[in-house]
């Protein structure tokens, strides 16, 4: 006979590897962590920059302009929008990374206002895209959409594009959306220069209307 | 849709982890057993042995495998030797008459038929207890046959036993991968063989005792691969198959993709049709490991690399669609950032470290394999040959077999 059966150790092989799919999850949940925290210490050093640039605007007015002009925090909320990008597509709309969005969404329109205020006042050459946009079953061509602002963020470093998703649940982006009347079928929408502009546009679409309302120049 | 895609990737590396440490812990319950002998042995008792070699269009070859056997460390008035060609167009013929002037050798002649009807003749003529096949191709190293003989005479329940089959002399970069997973298979064989739960036995050197055939029946034509379908059918009528780690056998492997891809997709496709064949015996407690382990892996197995191979093939396109849609979007002005290295981006979700425990597991399975094919270095280049080889083309032929199940084509010998 060769009747080997045993299904003990079909049960103790199936623990271990149970086991190992349990510290797989915790040793992932880790650096999940990990990033979330790295995420959470950006937003924060964006949120005391903001704070910061706002408080010194406010104290020496026009006189400051020479400090807060040059706070440019586009780069690093470059980076947290990238990494909270990341975040969604391989750890999912956890409760966390939602979260980290609506404050990274705050975030951005803080700095718009800021930058807008510091622009009237300074006379800096900048230029502002408000994007919206959602997922990409919604929304055909807001992957594309958001290639062509890469590009021409690229091209103009001093024109900055804030990104919204249109679905976050945040009653200041729900504002933003009632004040240019933005209908989600609708989307991509883009606000230059105070204009809304719906569907998709491409680069030198784009390019003719910010040239338009501001004098950027091009990237060395 | 992601999340049901996702489920489903992850019941299949729980399965391939499961399959791991089931090696694994078979291995550590065994590892004791394993026994690599140096030089010769000796039998109370020398069985007589009839060894065949069916051979078709084996001109190039049949010589050095012949010779092979007269280096056997074996009594040669206890060892027979039949040397059967099925019909070649070429030479064999002629070149195997020569040695019919041994009196241990018998020649015969036949019209083609198949590997299984050449040994179908041969096992009408035996006169010995004793009966294993080695294919033309091949070459058993001096001490194989005593050592297998030795499995026989430690236990009188071992109806088969198989020897490790390692490649001979790789030149190329495909022979060299082949090397290692013929390395890793040794690994895998013993541990089926301490599980009583092997599933082939290799046309090159399993011995068989003669009542085997005596109980099931002769060769079938087992959709090619006669050679699965007698362990199947051994598997089924309970007869014990024994692995002889030590009794080392040189075959010569394909040296081209093309050779390598014909080979593999009957292999495959010998698994596939025999398995659904026999699917009566799956997860039947009465047929022991081999039901409820051995058939289920391979199944899992091609189930697994087909979904994991579709999800590649579906990222490479979403990857290409992505970048028409930059093109569309942008042209050709991609991004000029500089790209800067962060660890942020590394992918640390469950997957990846459970397939470090995949791959580390198939490292430990080639590394214990040379250590049982006696390799002077456990470690090799091989090893790294191995992994890109077969994750890229062994999908192919996988998906293929099972295309040619569905359409009931079957696949070329050669």
């Amino acid at each position: 006979m060769n009747n080997n059966f045993d299904w003990r150790k079909y049960l103790i092989v199936f623990l271990i590897t149970v086991c190992l799919f349990l510290t797989a999850s915790f040793i992932s949940n880790f650096f999940s962590e990990k990033k979330v925290d790295e995420m959470k210490s950006i937003q924060d050093n964006i949120a005391i920059n903001i704070l910061s640039s706002e408080t010194q605007f406010s104290l020496l007015q026009e006189s400051s302009c020479k400090y807060v002009s040059g706070s440019v925090l586009s780069g690093e909320l470059d980076e947290l929008g990238k990494k909270l990008e990341w975040s969604q597509t391989n750890l999912g709309d956890t409760d966390e990374v939602t979260y980290l969005k609506k404050y990274y969404s705050l975030l951005e329109i803080k700095d718009y206002l800021l930058m807008k205020k510091v622009s009237v006042s300074c006379g800096t050459k900048s230029a502002f895209i408000l994007y919206f946009y959602t997922t990409k079953d919604n929304c055909s061509e807001c992957e594309k959409e958001g290639m062509v602002l890469s590009d021409l963020r690229d091209k103009y470093p001093e024109l900055r594009v804030y990104s919204f998703d249109y679905a976050t649940d945040l009653s200041a982006i729900k504002s933003l959306l009632q004040i240019y009347k933005i209908k989600d079928t609708e989307l991509p929408a883009l606000v230059v220069d105070d204009s809304l502009l719906t569907g998709f546009h491409s680069v030198s679409d784009l390019e003719t209307q910010i040239l338009k309302s501001s004098k950027l120049q091009l990237r060395k | 849709m992601a999340s049901i895609f996702n489920i489903i990737l992850y019941v299949f590396i729980f399965l391939s982890v499961y399959v791991q440490v089931f090696f694994f812990v078979t291995f550590l319950e065994n590892r004791k057993k394993i026994v690599i002998r140096n030089g010769g042995i000796k039998l109370d008792f020398y069985p007589a042995v009839t060894i065949t070699v069916p051979c078709f269009n084996e001109e190039k070859t049949v010589s050095e495998t012949v010779s092979s056997l007269f280096e056997l460390n074996y009594p040669k008035d206890r060892l027979k030797i039949f040397l059967i060609d099925d019909g070649s167009t070429d030479n064999t013929w002629k070149i195997i008459s020569k040695f019919s002037k041994y009196p241990n050798i018998k020649v015969f002649h036949k019209e083609n038929g198949g590997k299984h009807t050449a040994l179908n003749l041969a096992l009408q003529n035996i006169e010995t207890d004793f009966f294993g096949c080695l294919d033309a191709d091949s070459l058993a190293h001096p001490e194989s046959l005593v050592r297998i003989m030795s499995c026989f005479e430690k236990d009188a329940n071992n109806m088969a036993v198989i020897p490790s089959v390692v490649v001979n002399a790789p030149k190329n970069f495909i022979q060299n991968a082949q090397k290692a997973e013929y390395d890793m298979g040794v690994y895998f064989k013993k541990m089926l063989g301490f599980l009583g739960a092997i599933n082939v036995t290799p046309g090159p050197f399993t011995i068989f005792r003669k009542e085997v055939f005596e109980k099931i029946g002769p060769y079938r034509h087992g959709h090619n691969a006669e050679d699965m379908e007698i362990a199947y059918r051994m598997q089924k009528n309970h007869c014990k198959i024994e692995h002889c780690n030590d009794a080392f056998i040189y075959t010569n492997s394909p040296s081209s993709v093309k050779k390598l891809y014909k080979q593999r997709l009957r292999w495959i496709y010998g698994f596939i049709n025999n398995t659904l064949d026999y699917k009566s015996v799956l997860f039947r407690k009465k047929y022991g490991n081999f039901s409820v382990f051995t058939l289920p892996m391979g199944i899992v197995s091609i189930l697994s690399v087909s979904y994991l191979f579709g999800k590649i093939i579906y990222n490479i396109f979403d990857f290409l669609y992505s970048k028409l849609l930059q093109f569309e979007a942008v042209g050709l002005n991609f991004s000029s950032k500089k790209i800067v290295f962060d660890s942020f981006y590394i992918n640390a979700q469950p997957f990846f470290f459970l397939m470090i425990v995949v791959y580390s597991s198939i490292i430990f399975a080639i590394i214990l394999g040379r250590y049982m094919t006696k390799e002077k270095s456990l470690f090799s280049l091989n090893t790294l040959y191995f992994f890109p080889v077969f994750s890229i083309i062994a999908p192919f032929w996988l998906l293929k077999a099972v295309y040619n199940t569905i359409l009931q084509r079957k696949p070329a010998w050669r």
